[in-house]
C-alpha cells in the first residue's frame, strides 16, 4: 500500500486509507477542508472501529464474566477476544499480562500505586529513589511525585540537552543502587524524540531496578515488542491508536502481577470476599475492578486489527518519511524555531515550534481559521517549555492519513499567520 | 476574533511595565501558559494606577492594555462597573451583542465580543481583568482606611 510520490519513498497509499476516515472528510470554517495534524493529541477513528462499537451495543451488550446468558458470553468473548489482539500487538508473552485501564494515565497510577503498597523487594519508601526524564508527560511525572511524597522517596530525573534528546551522560550517577523504579516515555509527546531504550534499560536492571515504559506515543505509531525492549512494564492509550476514548492498557510481567498488590478493589477482582477478608482474581482481573470499558476495549480491538492490516512498519516508515519532508520544509519557514531533534533520525511524527515571538495560541487560532488543526499549549510537559525557555510551543503531528499536501498547507498557512501578526 | 483594535492593543501596549502599587498579583491561565504579574494604586477610592508584565497570546496582552486603558482614573465603582461588564460579555459565548449602554461602559474592549465564541480563548481575555479583581481585594484588605465600596 504505498504510493509513489518522487522523493518520498515509504508513504501510504492515504487516497484509500483516508476513505476509512469519515472525519477527514469535513469542511470547517465555510468550505475549507479539515487539515488535522492533532494525531499527538487523538487520532481519528476509522469506520472499522466505529462499525465494532455500534455492533457490539446493537447486538451483544451486556456485563461481562458474570451472566450464563448468550449476550453476556457474547460479551465477554469479544471482551477477553480484545485482550488477544492487544498481547498480539505488543508481543506479550501471555494474555493474562494486559491489563485494561482507561488511559495511558491511569496505567502508569497504577503502577505507581502498586509500588507504594508492595512488600520487598519492590517497595519504594523513603530509603529508596525513583528515576524519570524532564521529558515526560504529566502524567508520568505527577503520578511518581505522588508516590515520593507519600512515601519519603527521592525523586530524580534525567535532563535535556539542547537539541531535545535526554541528557544521559550522567546515567549512573542518576540510577544508582537506591533506584527501585526507572520510568520514561519511549517517544516525546511534544518534542518527537525517540529514547534510546537499551542504554537505560541495561543500567537499570544492573541495579535491579524495575523499568516502567510510557509508550503513548510509540504504540500507535511503530512496532511495540514489550519482550524486545526488556521493560517491566508499558503504558499505553487507546484513542491515539484509532481506537476510542476511554480504554488504556498496562502491560506488566507475570511474575510481578502476582506478587503486587492490587490498587482499585471491587466486582471482578476478587477470588472469595467475606466480611473479614478478601482474595483475589489473578491477573489481569486482580487489576480490573468494577465493570471495565467493555466496548471500548472491542474498538481497541478493532483499531489493533485495523493497523495490524496496514502494518506498523508501513506506518512508521511513512511517518517518517512524512516527518523528513516536514522538518525540512519547517526550516524554510522565516522565524520558526523547531524545539525537539532537527532531522528525522530516532524522531516520531510530532513537531513543536515556536514561530517568532508570536504566541502559539494566536499561531493555533489562525491556523485554524484555515481549517488546519494543530496543539498550542505547554502538551502536558511544562518542564520542557521551562527547560527550553518558551512559554508553550506549537505542535503539529502527523499519522497514517497525514498527506505532503496537508504539510504544504501547513507551511503556507504559517505564511498567512507571520504577515497576519507582522 | 482578531478586531483591529485587538490587534492595535498587542502591538502598542497600554501602561506596560511594572510600577509601585498597594497590591501585586501573579495570574497564570493553566490551560495554555499565559501569564499576568498586575499591581494596582489607589489614590483614595480612585484607581491610580494598574501596571503590569506578562507573557501571553494576542488577546490576553491586548485584554490587559484596555483594562489598563479603562480603569485608570475612574473611581473603585465604576471601575467594578466595567470589570462586571466585560465578565458578562466574555461569559455570554457569543450570544450577546452589546447595545449602546454596554458600548459606553466598555469603550475598545467591547472589541473582544467575538472572542466570547471561543470558550478555549475566553481565559485568555478574562486573566488580566481577574488578576485585578483580585488584587484590588487585597490593596483594600491591606489598607483598612479606605471605603470599601462593595
Amino acid at each position: 500500500m504505498t504510493s509513489s510520490r518522487p522523493g518520498l519513498p515509504g508513504l501510504l497509499d492515504t487516497e484509500a486509507i483516508r476513505k476509512d476516515f469519515p472525519v477527514l472528510d469535513r469542511q470547517i470554517h465555510d468550505g475549507k477542508r479539515l487539515v488535522y495534524l492533532d494525531n499527538a493529541a487523538t487520532s481519528q477513528k476509522p469506520r472499522q472501529v466505529l462499525d465494532a462499537l455500534n455492533t457490539y451495543y446493537e447486538r451483544h451488550n451486556a456485563n461481562v464474566h458474570r451472566g450464563v446468558h448468550v449476550l453476556a458470553e457474547e460479551a465477554t468473548a469479544l471482551y477477553e477476544g480484545a485482550r488477544d489482539k492487544v498481547a498480539a500487538f505488543v508481543n506479550a508473552p501471555s494474555r493474562d499480562e494486559v491489563i485494561f485501564t482507561k488511559n495511558a494515565s491511569e496505567s502508569l497510577n497504577l503502577v505507581a500505586n502498586m509500588l507504594g503498597w508492595a512488600d520487598e523487594p519492590y517497595r519504594v519508601d523513603h530509603e529508596t529513589e525513583i528515576v524519570i526524564t524532564e521529558m515526560e508527560h504529566h502524567s508520568n511525572i505527577v503520578p511518581w511525585q505522588l508516590l515520593a511524597q507519600r512515601t519519603g522517596a527521592k525523586l530524580k530525573w534525567f535532563g535535556l540537552t539542547d537539541d531535545g534528546r535526554l541528557d544521559l551522560s550522567n546515567l549512573d550517577e542518576v540510577i544508582t543502587e537506591k533506584t527501585k523504579v526507572v520510568s520514561f516515555t519511549l517517544v516525546s509527546n511534544i518534542m518527537g524524540t525517540v529514547n534510546p531504550v537499551e542504554e537505560i534499560v541495561r543500567r537499570a536492571q544492573e541495579v535491579n531496578a524495575l523499568v516502567v515504559v510510557d509508550a503513548s506515543q510509540a504504540a500507535p505509531h511503530m512496532v511495540l515488542d514489550v519482550q524486545a525492549i526488556q521493560a517491566d512494564f508499558v503504558a499505553f492509550t487507546g484513542h491515539k491508536m484509532c481506537g476510542p476514548t476511554g480504554i488504556g492498557v498496562l502491560w506488566g510481567r507475570q511474575e510481578l502481577l502476582e506478587d503486587l498488590p492490587p490498587f482499585l478493589g471491587g466486582g471482578e477482582m476478587i477470588e472469595t470476599v467475606s466480611m473479614h477478608s478478601s482474595t483475589y482474581a489473578p491477573a489481569p482481573h486482580k487489576f480490573e475492578a468494577g465493570t471495565p470499558p467493555i466496548a471500548q476495549a472491542v474498538g481497541l480491538g478493532a483499531a489493533v486489527d485495523y493497523l495490524s492490516g496496514i502494518g506498523m512498519d508501513a506506518i512508521a516508515a511513512h511517518e517518517h518519511a512524512l516527518t523528513g519532508y516536514a522538518v525540512q520544509r519547517l526550516q524554510d519557514v522565516p522565524d520558526l524555531r523547531i524545539i525537539g531533534p532537527g532531522t528525522a533520525e530516532d524522531r516520531g511524527a510530532a513537531i513543536s515550534f515556536v514561530l517568532g515571538d508570536i504566541h502559539p495560541h494566536d499561531v493555533g487560532q489562525v491556523l485554524d481559521e484555515q481549517g488546519i488543526a494543530v496543539r498550542v499549549g505547554h502538551h502536558c510537559a511544562r518542564p520542557v517549555c521551562l527547560r527550553y525557555g518558551i512559554p508553550a510551543t506549537t505542535r503539529a503531528s502527523f499519522y497514517l492519513y497525514s498527506t505532503p499536501a496537508e504539510v504544504d498547507a501547513l507551511v503556507e498557512g504559517l505564511e498567512y499567520v507571520r504577515n497576519f501578526f507582522g | 476574533m482578531y478586531q483591529e483594535v485587538i490587534l492595535d492593543h498587542y502591538k502598542n501596549p497600554h501602561g506596560r511595565g511594572l510600577r509601585d502599587g498597594d497590591a501585586e498579583v501573579h495570574h497564570v491561565n493553566p490551560t495554555c501558559g499565559d501569564e499576568i504579574t498586575l499591581r494596582v494604586r489607589y489614590d483614595g477610592d480612585t484607581v491610580a494606577d494598574v501596571s503590569y508584565e506578562g507573557q501571553g497570546c494576542s488577546i490576553s496582552q491586548a485584554s490587559a492594555s484596555v483594562l489598563n486603558e479603562l480603569l485608570v482614573g475612574k473611581n473603585l465603582a465604576e471601575a467594578r462597573r466595567v470589570q462586571e461588564t466585560f465578565l458578562e460579555l466574555m461569559q455570554s459565548k457569543g450570544q450577546l451583542t452589546p447595545d449602546d449602554a454596554m458600548e459606553d461602559v466598555l469603550e475598545d474592549a467591547v472589541a473582544f465580543a467575538g472572542v466570547s465564541k471561543y470558550p478555549a480563548r475566553v481565559k485568555c481575555a478574562l486573566l488580566s481583568w481577574m488578576a485585578w479583581k483580585d488584587a484590588t481585594a487585597q490593596a483594600l484588605g491591606e489598607s483598612p482606611v479606605k471605603e470599601k465600596t462593595a
